[in-house]
């Protein structure tokens, strides 16, 4: 092919002819048959990025509902049964459309072959699959709640959800669905993880977002056909009357909630190991560091997702279970405490003798030091058995997994995104709006759900549409904090799309990181590197200066 | 102190030996925490402010921790996070077995409302009256769904499911009126679910007790409730006993200790029974309410898998009844081992 724009001098800018042979892989095929077509991990990462902030919206609107419908006692602006589905559907959508995939299947597909050296994932073609099977899921699930919705809760109790006359089994084939582009994914991953890596790097010398999101990846393929089999079950009982898990047919309820957090507890940990990786590539690059402790930290994630698998009965120490299987949930439970301690720790000390740079992504991480620390703590907290009994379905559970859950995985999807925004467009963002919005979100956040950690204590059970009176302050209190946490987003809606039309370009290393990932253009050509295989000499996150020796301080 | 914490924590009023024994916990938990992120968060401040960035390209030392360090970090919250389930675990082994003296409440959920029935008789419909300091233990099951009895005030929670009986214990401390939440997401009116725990010196309440068994049913605190739910008032034991007649009990088991197909129901509370595959299980009320609804699951050695369930035909009072009719035939003197064999010989 003979390259045309070395000829062509009249309209082509300066940067045109050094990208001609190899234009980024945003230019290079502009039809949209080229997108949905595109094996391209890169593509299929910002496809996920779409949809998943379009569900984002959507729960975060639901969110919105149930936060101003519990500003008075009693009918604010819907009736009983319509607040019963909005929490439902808020809990599904966040989880099963928008934190689940968020950050593995937009930044782990984006990010994972960059930083491995490699062209692609280990099958671009499942990949793209995955894309298509997390859709098709997403339209049974909205079908479903738009043919009438369902009032079970997220966690589809039975019996209740076997009794209902909302459209259950819709919301639940979808989930079922949605389960095998999980699965999908998670092969991926750890196929590309154990098969693609560049010339150099060994597996003490990955990345430790790519650590995370093989951890992750473990879990997404040995938890996920668990709730496979579970959501079949209970849509096809509540069908067809099957009697699995109903008494009055010899079945048993408490069945139910053993498989449903067997998946559903790991599933905590597919939405926020994910957030740990990202948050240990924010800290190396903006305070020039090597992880301080980094296979205490690589190794913390393949520790929790381990214990992880058995600590599920801690969600059940009133339901019922025996006092021997709450005792042994909730050891189990501590070391889950202990491994996110690791990390933690290893974060502070990665800032030790570094040279901090405070940009939004690093205005997120303090967020998230804040948010796991308090929220992994009060887990533990609920983990101490005797004081899970108070606290138990109380809004205390509500404030806890938002902050460790949602708390620790906006924030790091929110530092990825702006950490990252110059790797997959290639252009900046404005810093001031980033900064203030940052604030906005971490106040807001702590403005909603601190009142509920105290209206948990209080003694106010979750999902109540309506409430005794002496709740009203503290729940108009996280109103308003919710409503702040909303402008955080706004703001953050508007400057991106600004930036992302006229943004500045941002040059191949805004950051001067020296992730792996930072090492091909930004943004990337189709096939990620140009020329021959690029190795790997350094680990990630190299800063020390060459000329210096070579001996490592010990602290 | 505690009163400052509780108030501070937006803690309700503690009104039993539960809460008492559980609010320490509650604050050193909470307290620990509250200082540990601020702890966190005050020196990562420190540190950013400490090791800014002074040139865009600085380069760093390369630190990594000794084992030392790693060691520290593992084990302080390790040692922290054991000591408190370990006083954790102990309390909530204390409050879910109930002391031997503890008087019996039988606890049912049913969409959207509690009912409570004693051994002595009266029933009461969301409201539920407790003597003053003496353990109650609570037998909870549902007639629907899934429901949750909580009482914020008392710190207990427990689960209450179809077809089986939980069961959870408590000691009020002070006479008052508690209220009762449902935490089970349980449908449409799950946030109306209340009910109240009225505790009353114990001289009130006996008198309580006297004026219900009496049946004065227009002074009654539920009877604007539905009283179509309340059966007529009589002792729990004689409507077992009029049950277990009508409900065709008593053509397999006897009650005077003789062998038939089942098992006697004389002296077979509390007794401690062998099954087929060599484990033991004790005759409770959470084992006989099971024998009811799903006489497979656990078969004492020795007896055949022929009695039908009564999932459907018998609902939550009636259970509760005949388990107390079976609960009052108990005698120390019949037989104390396991249950020797069948009842009858086959025909050959």
């Amino acid at each position: 092919m003979t390259p045309s724009s070395s000829i062509d001098t009249a309209g082509a800018a300066p940067h045109d002819e050094h990208h001609d042979h190899h234009p980024s892989y945003l230019v290079d095929g502009t039809t949209i048959k080229s997108w949905l077509l595109t094996v391209d991990h890169k593509r299929i990462g910002l496809m996920f990025l779409f949809f998943i902030l379009l569900f984002f919206l959507v729960g975060g609107i639901f969110a919105l509902l149930i936060r101003v419908e519990l500003l008075t006692p009693g009918a604010t602006i819907m009736d009983a049964m319509t607040y019963n589905r909005t929490f439902t559907l808020h809990g599904l959508v966040m989880i099963f459309l928008f934190m689940i995939p968020a950050i593995p299947a937009v930044f782990g597909n984006f990010m994972l072959p960059l930083m491995l050296g490699a062209k692609d994932v280990a099958f671009p073609r499942l990949n793209l699959a995955s894309l298509y099977i997390y859709l098709t899921g997403a339209v049974f699930m909205l079908w479903g709640m738009l043919n009438g919705g369902l009032d079970t809760g997220w966690t589809f109790y039975t019996p209740y959800s076997t009794h209902t006359t909302t459209t259950v089994a819709p919301v639940m084939f979808g989930a079922f669905i949605i389960g095998f582009s999980s699965i999908a994914t998670g092969i991926n991953f750890i196929v590309t993880c154990h098969t693609m890596r560049a010339p150099g790097i060994t597996w003490f010398k990955m990345p430790l977002f790519v650590w995370a999101i093989y951890a992750t990846s473990c879990i997404q393929v040995l938890a996920t056909p668990v709730i496979g089999l579970l959501t079949v079950l209970v849509a096809v009982e509540n069908l067809f009357s099957f009697g699995m898990f109903d008494p009055a047919r010899g079945g048993d309820p408490v069945l139910f909630q053993h498989l449903f957090w067997f998946y559903s507890h790991p599933a905590v940990y597919i939405m926020v190991l994910p957030a740990f990786g990202v948050m240990s590539e924010v800290v190396s690059t903006y305070s020039r560091k090597n992880i301080f402790g980094y296979r205490a930290v690589a190794y913390s994630s393949l520790g929790i997702a381990f214990v992880g698998f058995f600590a599920w009965g801690h969600h059940m120490f009133v339901s019922g279970q025996s006092t021997f299987d709450a005792g042994v949930f909730g050891v189990l439970t501590m070391l889950v405490g202990v491994f996110t301690a690791i990390k933690v720790f290893n974060w502070v000390g990665t800032v030790y003798k570094g040279a901090v740079d405070f940009k939004t992504p690093f205005a997120y991480f303090c967020g998230f030091l804040f948010f796991t620390v308090f929220g992994g703590m009060t887990g533990i907290a609920l983990g101490t058995v005797s004081l899970d009994v108070a606290w138990h379905d109380t809004y205390f559970v509500v404030a806890h997994f938002h902050f460790i859950m949602v708390g620790a995985t906006i924030m790091a999807f929110l530092a990825a995104l702006h950490y990252w925004f110059p790797k997959m467009f290639g252009k900046t963002y404005h810093e001031g709006w980033g900064l203030v919005s940052a604030a906005l979100i971490i106040l807001g956040f702590n403005a909603t759900f601190i009142p509920q950690f105290l209206l948990g204590n209080n003694g106010m059970p979750r999902r109540y549409y309506d409430y005794p009176e002496r709740f009203q302050a503290l729940n108009v209190a996280s109103t308003a904090g919710a409503s702040l946490l909303a402008f955080g987003f706004i703001i953050i809606a508007m400057y991106l799309t600004y930036a992302l039309l006229y943004g500045k370009a941002a040059g191949k290393n805004p950051w001067r990181s020296k992730g792996y990932e930072w090492m091909s253009e930004a943004p990337p050509p189709t096939h990620n590197f140009v020329g021959p295989q690029p190795t790997f000499p350094e680990e990630p996150h190299f800063y020390v200066d060459p000329k210096k020796a070579e001996v490592p301080d010990a602290v | 102190m505690s009163e400052f914490l509780n108030n501070l924590l937006f803690l309700p009023e503690s009104a039993s030996t539960f809460a008492e024994r559980v609010d320490f916990l509650h604050h050193f938990v909470v307290g620990t925490t509250m200082v540990m992120s601020a702890g966190v968060g005050l020196v990562a401040l420190f540190m950013f402010f400490r090791y800014r960035r002074r040139v865009p390209a600085q380069t760093t030392e390369y630190v990594v921790p000794t084992l030392a360090t790693e060691f520290l970090f593992v084990s302080v919250p390790l040692v922290f996070f054991l000591a408190w389930f370990g006083i954790g675990f102990r309390d909530f082994t204390w409050v879910t077995t109930p002391p031997k003296d503890a008087m019996d409440v039988y606890v049912m959920g049913k969409q959207w409302m509690w009912k409570f029935s004693y051994p002595e008789g009266p029933n009461g419909v969301n409201v539920l009256h407790v003597p003053a300091n003496r353990p109650v233990r609570l037998l909870i099951t549902s007639r629907d769904v899934l429901h949750s009895f909580y009482v914020p005030s008392f710190r207990i929670k427990m689960d209450a499911l179809p077809g089986r009986y939980s069961q959870i214990w408590f000691e009020a401390t002070k006479p008052g009126t508690y209220q009762v939440l449902c935490t089970e997401y349980c449908g449409l009116s799950h946030s109306k679910m209340l009910a109240e725990v009225v505790v009353l010196p114990q001289e009130e309440y006996d008198n309580w007790i006297k004026d219900q068994r009496r049946g004065r049913l227009q002074d009654r605190q539920d009877a604007l409730a539905d009283t179509s739910l309340v059966p007529p008032v009589a002792r729990m034991v004689e409507q077992g006993q009029v049950l277990a007649g009508t409900q065709g009990c008593l053509k397999c088991h006897s009650v005077d200790g003789s062998q038939h197909i089942g098992p006697t129901f004389l002296g077979m509370y509390d007794r401690v029974e062998k099954l087929d595959d060599g484990q033991t299980i004790r005759v409770d009320e959470a084992y006989i309410t099971q024998s009811m609804m799903d006489p497979g699951a656990h078969l004492v050695s020795g007896y055949q898998n022929v009695m039908p369930t009564y999932q459907g035909k018998l609902q939550g009072p009636e259970t509760a009844a005949i388990v107390e009719y079976i609960k009052s035939l108990r005698t120390p003197n019949v037989r104390e081992g396991a249950s020797e064999g069948p009842a009858y010989d086959p025909i050959q």
